[in-house]
C-alpha cells in the first residue's frame, strides 16, 4: 500500500513553506525591513533543519511512491539545510539593503528545495522535476549582480545545464521505455541487459555530472565562481553537489547495471585529476577553490561508483559530502570576509586577523585531507571503500591526487601567513563567524565522528 | 583523563594558553620552558612507575566505533624511551630558543602542538590514532621551516611536504589495507598485533607491506626517499632541525619495529633481505654524501641518513632467519640507537645553529681555528661529533655496537656481507668528522672565525645536557636496556610467528 503521511515530508515543506511567505513577505514590505522576509525564510529552513534532524532515527520507508527516508536522505537534508543556513548568514551583510535581497534569499532556499528532492528521490521523474527546481534558481543567481561578468557566467552556466538537463531527459525516456517504469525499484527489476541501457543510463549521469560539478561536465564552475558574487559561488559550488552525489549514488546502489562501477571509476579518476591539475596555475582564489571543488567532485565519485560493492561506500559517501559541504563553505566564507581575490591579496592576512587565517587553514588542510578535519575522516572511509570494491589503483590515483593538491592549497596558505608590508583591509565580521563555525564544525566533526558515523 | 593523556595534551594546553592569556614575548618564552619541563618531569615519573614488560598506562575510549577505531593509548619499553626523548629534546629546545626573536609567541605555540604531536605518537595504540599524529608533525614542521627558516625555506618546506605527505597517504593506504585484512575489522594495533592481518594471503600482505614500508622509509628516510631531508635540515631553524631529526625521523623507524614487524611478519620474513640491503646501503651511501658536503648542516643531515641506516639495518636482519639472541640484540641495538641518535644529532643540530647564528653562514670551510675564540663551543662540538661516530663511552657506541653484533651475529650469509659493509659505514663516518673538527675547530682561522663567540648560556643549557645524557647511555646502559630488551624479545617472538 501506498504510504502518503505529508509528515514524511516535513523539512521539505517546512522549507516550501519558508520561501513562499517569505516571498509574499518581501512583496509587502518596504526595502530597509525586507529583514523580515529573510527572517521568515531563514525561520522555514531553520524549521525544515530540525524537522529533519527529529527524523534521522525513523524507519527506512518509501513515501508517496517518490521519495525513499533512509540514510541517504538524512543526510542530504541536514547537509543542504545546514549549508542553506551558513550561506544565508554569509548573504546577509552584502545584500543588505539590496533592491532584490528577499529574492535572493528566496531563490537560494528553492535551490535547497530542489537539492533535497534530488537527493531524496527514487523516481526518474522527481529526479528530472528536482534538477530543474535546483538548476533554475542557481541560473537566476548566478547572474543577480547584472553585471557583465555574472551575465556571461549565469549565460554559460544555463546553456551548460539546459544541454545536459536535455540529454538527461532522453535518457530517462530511454530508461522508461527500456524497463517499463520510473521508479527505481521497476527499473531494477524490468530493465533488460542492452547497450541502449547503458546509453540511457550515460545520459542520465550527465545531467547529474552537471549538478555535481564532475568531469566532462565542470565548465561552468570556475567561470561561475569566478563571474558571480562570492555568496552565490559559495552556494553553487556547495549545496547542489549534494543532492547530485546522493542521486548518483542511489541510481548506483538501487538501478545500474554491472557496468557502473567501471564507468565511474573512470570519471572519478579524470575528475579528481583533471580538478587539481587545473588548479595548479590559478591566481584567482575563486577559480583556484572552484577547481579544487571539482578536484574534490573525484573523490566523491569514488564512493558512488563503489555503490553495491562494498558497505563502506555509503557511510564513505555520506560523510564525505557533509564534509566536503562544510569545509568548501569556511574556505569560501573567508573569501566572502575579505572581499579579496587575488592569492597575493591574502598577504599579512594572518597578522591583521589571525583567527581568520587559522579557519582558512584548516579548511584547506582539512580539503586536503589532514587529520583530525571532518574531511580525513570521509577520505579514509573512501579509500577504505575502494580497497574494498577491489579497485586498488584508484585508491592509488586518489591518494596521489591528494598529494599532488597540496602544492596549491599551500600556494594559497603560504602568503596569508607571511607579512604584508600593508595593512590589509578588516575583513567582514559576520562573514568572520561563519568561516569561524564552519572550521570549529570540521574539527568537531572529524573529532567527534564516532557520533556521527553511527547514524550513517 | 589519564596521566599519558595529560602528558600528551598539557603542551597543546599551554600553546592554547598562550593566546587565550594574550601573554607577551617574555611570558610566552617561559611558559613555553615551563610547560615543557613539567611534561618531561611527568614522563620521568611515567618512566618511574612503570612496571613492564606489557602495555602500562593504558585507555581505550571509544572514538569511531563504526570502523572499530579508538582512542587508545598506552606505553612499553619501546615507547618509554622515545617519550622521554621527545620531552627532553623539546625542553632544550624551548632553552635554546630563548633567544628567539621573531613572532616568538607563534613559534613556541607550533612547538608544544609538535611536542604533544610527537608524544601521541609514540603512544597511540590505533593506527588511524597513529595516523592523525603523524600527519600533524608533517603540517606543524611545515609552518616552522616555513615560518622561520631561512635560505630557500619556502621550497625546502614544501618539498619537506610533498614528500612526507605522499609517504604519509601511502602509510594510509597501508593501513586501511591491515584494516580490511584483519578479521574482525579493526585499527587497533594490540588486537592486529595479536592476531596478524592476511596471514593467508601472501601477495595482498606484501602490497601492504611496501605501502607501510614506503611510507614509513620517507619518514626514515632511507636511500632512495631521502632527497627531501638535506633541504629542509639546511633552511630550517635550528630548533626545528633539531625536533626534526631528533624526534621526527624516529617516527618512521618506530613504526617499523610497532607496525610493520609485529602486524605483518610473514612478509616481513619475505622480504627481510631487502630492507637489510635498503639499510646498508643508506648507511653507505649517507656517509659518503656526507663526507663530500662542505655545507656544515647538510653534512650533519647526511650523517642522519646513515644513522638511520643502521636501524633499518638491524630492524631487516631481524627478519632473517638465524639465531635469535643475536637478531634480539639487534633489535635493542635499533632502539637504542634511535634515543642515541635523537641526543647526539639533536645536540650537533643546535651547535649548528650557534654558528649561524653569529656568522649566518654553515660554509666549513670559512672557519678554522674557532676552538681558540670559542673553546666551550669547541668541547661541545667535539663531544657531540664523536659521539656521533661512535667512540665507546658515549651512546652511538653501545647502539652501533649492539646493531653490528647482533646483524653479524645472526649467522646468515647475507646478514654478514650486509653487516661488513655497513662497518664500512662507520669508518667513513668517523673520516668525516674528524675532517669537520679539523676543518672548523683547528687549523688557520678562516674569514668567519672572528665572527664566532662562545656559546651563551643558553645555548649551554640546552645542549650540555643532551650530551650529559649520550654520556650516561654510553657509560651506564643498563637502566635504558632493561627497558628495551623484552620488547626486542617480545618483537623477535612475533615476527617468528
Amino acid at each position: 500500500m501506498m504510504r502518503e503521511n505529508p509528515a514524511d515530508l516535513l523539512p521539505e515543506l517546512c522549507t516550501l513553506l519558508g520561501a513562499v511567505l517569505g516571498l509574499l513577505t518581501g512583496m509587502f514590505v518596504p526595502r530597509r525591513r525586507q529583514w523580515t522576509a529573510v527572517a521568515v525564510c531563514a525561520a522555514g529552513v531553520l524549521a525544515g533543519l530540525a524537522a529533519a534532524v527529529a527524523a534521522v532515527d525513523g524507519p527506512r520507508l518509501m513515501t508517496f511512491d517518490a521519495f525513499m527516508l533512509d540514510p541517504v536522505t538524512h543526510v542530504t537534508r541536514v547537509t543542504v539545510l545546514g549549508s542553506t543556513l551558513l550561506v544565508m548568514a554569509l548573504a546577509y551583510a552584502p545584500l543588505r539593503g539590496h533592491r532584490r535581497e528577499t529574492e535572493f534569499h528566496v531563490l537560494t532556499v528553492f535551490t535547497a528545495l530542489g537539492t533535497m528532492a534530488l537527493g531524496a528521490t527514487s523516481d526518474l521523474l522527481v529526479l528530472v522535476a528536482a534538477y530543474l527546481l535546483a538548476s533554475i534558481p542557481a541560473y537566476a543567481l548566478a547572474g543577480f549582480a547584472k553585471d557583465a561578468r555574472g551575465t556571461e557566467a549565469a549565460l554559460k552556466y544555463y546553456l551548460m545545464g539546459a544541454l545536459l538537463g536535455l540529454l538527461m531527459l532522453t535518457g530517462v525516456t530511454l530508461l522508461y521505455g527500456l524497463g517499463g517504469g520510473t521508479s527505481y525499484e521497476s527499473l531494477a527489476r524490468g530493465l533488460p541487459s542492452s547497450p541502449a541501457v547503458t546509453v540511457g543510463a550515460v545520459l542520465l549521469v550527465a545531467g547529474l555530472l552537471f549538478k555535481a560539478g564532475g568531469v566532462p561536465a565542470h565548465f561552468w564552475v570556475p567561470d561561475v565562481a569566478e563571474g558571480s558574487s562570492p555568496v552565490v559561488a559559495t552556494l553553487v559550488t556547495t549545496v547542489p553537489k549534494i543532492g547530485a552525489f546522493a542521486a548518483l549514488f542511489r541510481l548506483g546502489d538501487e538501478v545500474m547495471p554491472r557496468s557502473w562501477a567501471l564507468t565511474l571509476a573512470l570519471l572519478a579518476a579524470v575528475t579528481m585529476t583533471l580538478g587539481n591539475l587545473a588548479a595548479f596555475a590559478q591566481d584567482n582564489v575563486r577559480r583556484l577553490l572552484a577547481y579544487s571543488t571539482v578536484g574534490q567532485a573525484g573523490y566523491l565519485l569514488v564512493p558512488v561508483a563503489m555503490a553495491g560493492r562494498t558497505d563502506l561506500a555509503r557511510p564513505a559517501l555520506l560523510y564525505y559530502v557533509a564534509a566536503y559541504a562544510l569545509t568548501n563553505l569556511g574556505a569560501f566564507a573567508v573569501v566572502v570576509a575579505t572581499g579579496r581575490d587575488r592569492l597575493a591579496d591574502y598577504r599579512g592576512l594572518a597578522r591583521r586577523s589571525p583567527l581568520l587565517a587559522l579557519s582558512l587553514v584548516v579548511c584547506l588542510l582539512g580539503l586536503v585531507g589532514t587529520p583530525p578535519t571532518a574531511v580525513f575522516v570521509g577520505k579514509v572511509l573512501m579509500l577504505g571503500a575502494a580497497l574494498n570494491g577491489h579497485y586498488t589503483w584508484l585508491a592509488v590515483v586518489a591518494a596521489v591526487n591528494t598529494v599532488a593538491s597540496v602544492f596549491y592549497y599551500l600556494r594559497w596558505i603560504v602568503p596569508a601567513c607571511r607579512t604584508a608590508d600593508e595593512e590589509p583591509p578588516a575583513p567582514s565580521r559576520p562573514a568572520s563567524l561563519v568561516a569561524y563555525t564552519a572550521a570549529a564544525l570540521t574539527l568537531a566533526l572529524g573529532v567527534g565522528s564516532g557520533l556521527f558515523l553511527s547514524f550513517g | 583523563m589519564t596521566v599519558l593523556s595529560l602528558v600528551i595534551f598539557l603542551p597543546l594546553a599551554a600553546a592554547l594558553a598562550m593566546y587565550l592569556l594574550r601573554l607577551g614575548d617574555r611570558a610566552v618564552r617561559w611558559t613555553w620552558i615551563a610547560a615543557s619541563a613539567l611534561d618531561l618531569a611527568l614522563v620521568a615519573g611515567l618512566w618511574i612507575g612503570y612496571d613492564g614488560p606489557g602495555v602500562g598506562y593504558e585507555t581505550n575510549a571509544r572514538w569511531i566505533p563504526s570502523v572499530r577505531a579508538g582512542y587508545h593509548l598506552g606505553v612499553d619499553g619501546l615507547s618509554l624511551p622515545l617519550l622521554a626523548l621527545t620531552a627532553l629534546l623539546f625542553l632544550c629546545c624551548a632553552v635554546y630558543s630563548l633567544r628567539q626573536e621573531h613572532r616568538v609567541r607563534t613559534f613556541a605555540a607550533l612547538f608544544l602542538f609538535l611536542e604533544s604531536v610527537s608524544l601521541g605518537l609514540f603512544a597511540a595504540l590505533d593506527l588511524l590514532l597513529f595516523f592523525v599524529f603523524f600527519d600533524l608533525s608533517i603540517v606543524a614542521m611545515y609552518f616552522v621551516i616555513a615560518g622561520w627558516g631561512h635560505g630557500e625555506r619556502l621550497r625546502s618546506a614544501l618539498r619537506f611536504f610533498l614528500y612526507t605527505f605522499f609517504g604519509s597517504l601511502a602509510l594510509l593506504l597501508g593501513f586501511i589495507g591491515l584494516y580490511l585484512g584483519s578479521d574482525p575489522k579493526t585499527f587497533d594495533m594490540v588486537e592486529l598485533t595479536r592476531n596478524p592481518p592476511l596471514a593467508d594471503s601472501p601477495g595482498l600482505a606484501g602490497l601492504v607491506l611496501l605501502a607501510i614500508g614506503v611510507g614509513l622509509a620517507v619518514k626514515t628516510p632511507t636511500v632512495p626517499f631521502h632527497t627531501w631531508l638535506p633541504p629542509a635540515h639546511t633552511d630550517a631553524p635550528a630548533a626545528g632541525s633539531a625536533v626534526l631529526a631528533g624526534v621526527l625521523l624516529k617516527m618512521g623507524t618506530y613504526g617499523f619495529v610497532r607496525i610493520a614487524m609485529p602486524m605483518l611478519p610473514d612478509a616481513w620474513r619475505t622480504y627481510a633481505w631487502v630492507i637489510v640491503a635498503v639499510g646498508a646501503v643508506s648507511v653507505v651511501y649517507g656517509a659518503l654524501v656526507a663526507l663530500a658536503q662542505r655545507d656544515l648542516k647538510r653534512l650533519v643531515a647526511y650523517t642522519s641518513v646513515n644513522h638511520m641506516g643502521y636501524i633499518v639495518l638491524a630492524v631487516g636482519a631481524a627478519g632473517l632467519a638465524g639465531d635469535e639472541a643475536a637478531r634480539r640484540l639487534a633489535v635493542t641495538g635499533a632502539v637504542t640507537q634511535m634515543v642515541s641518535h635523537g641526543l647526539l644529532t639533536g645536540a650537533l643540530f643546535l651547535l649548528c645553529g650557534v654558528l649561524y647564528e653569529r656568522t649566518a653562514s654553515y660554509d666549513m670551510d670559512g672557519y678554522g681555528g674557532v676552538a681558540r675564540v670559542a673553546p666551550v663551543f669547541a668541547g661541545l662540538l667535539a663531544v657531540a661529533s664523536f659521539g656521533s661516530l661512535g667512540l665507546p663511552g658515549l651512546s652511538g657506541f653501545i647502539a652501533e655496537f649492539q646493531i653490528f653484533t647482533g646483524v653479524i651475529g645472526a649467522g646468515t650469509a647475507g646478514a654478514a656481507v650486509a653487516g661488513g659493509i655497513s662497518v664500512l659505514g662507520v669508518l667513513i663516518t668517523a673520516a668525516l668528522f674528524l675532517r669537520l673538527l679539523q676543518r672548523v675547530l683547528l687549523g688557520t682561522p678562516g674569514p668567519l672565525t672572528p665572527r664566532v663567540t662562545d656559546a651563551g648560556t643558553a645555548e649551554r643549557a640546552a645542549i650540555v645536557p643532551l650530551l650529559a645524557l649520550a654520556l650516561v647511555v654510553g657509560v651506564a646502559p643498563r637502566f635504558l636496556l632493561d627497558l628495551v630488551e623484552p620488547v626486542s624479545a617480545a618483537v623477535i617472538a612475533l615476527v617468528a610467528r
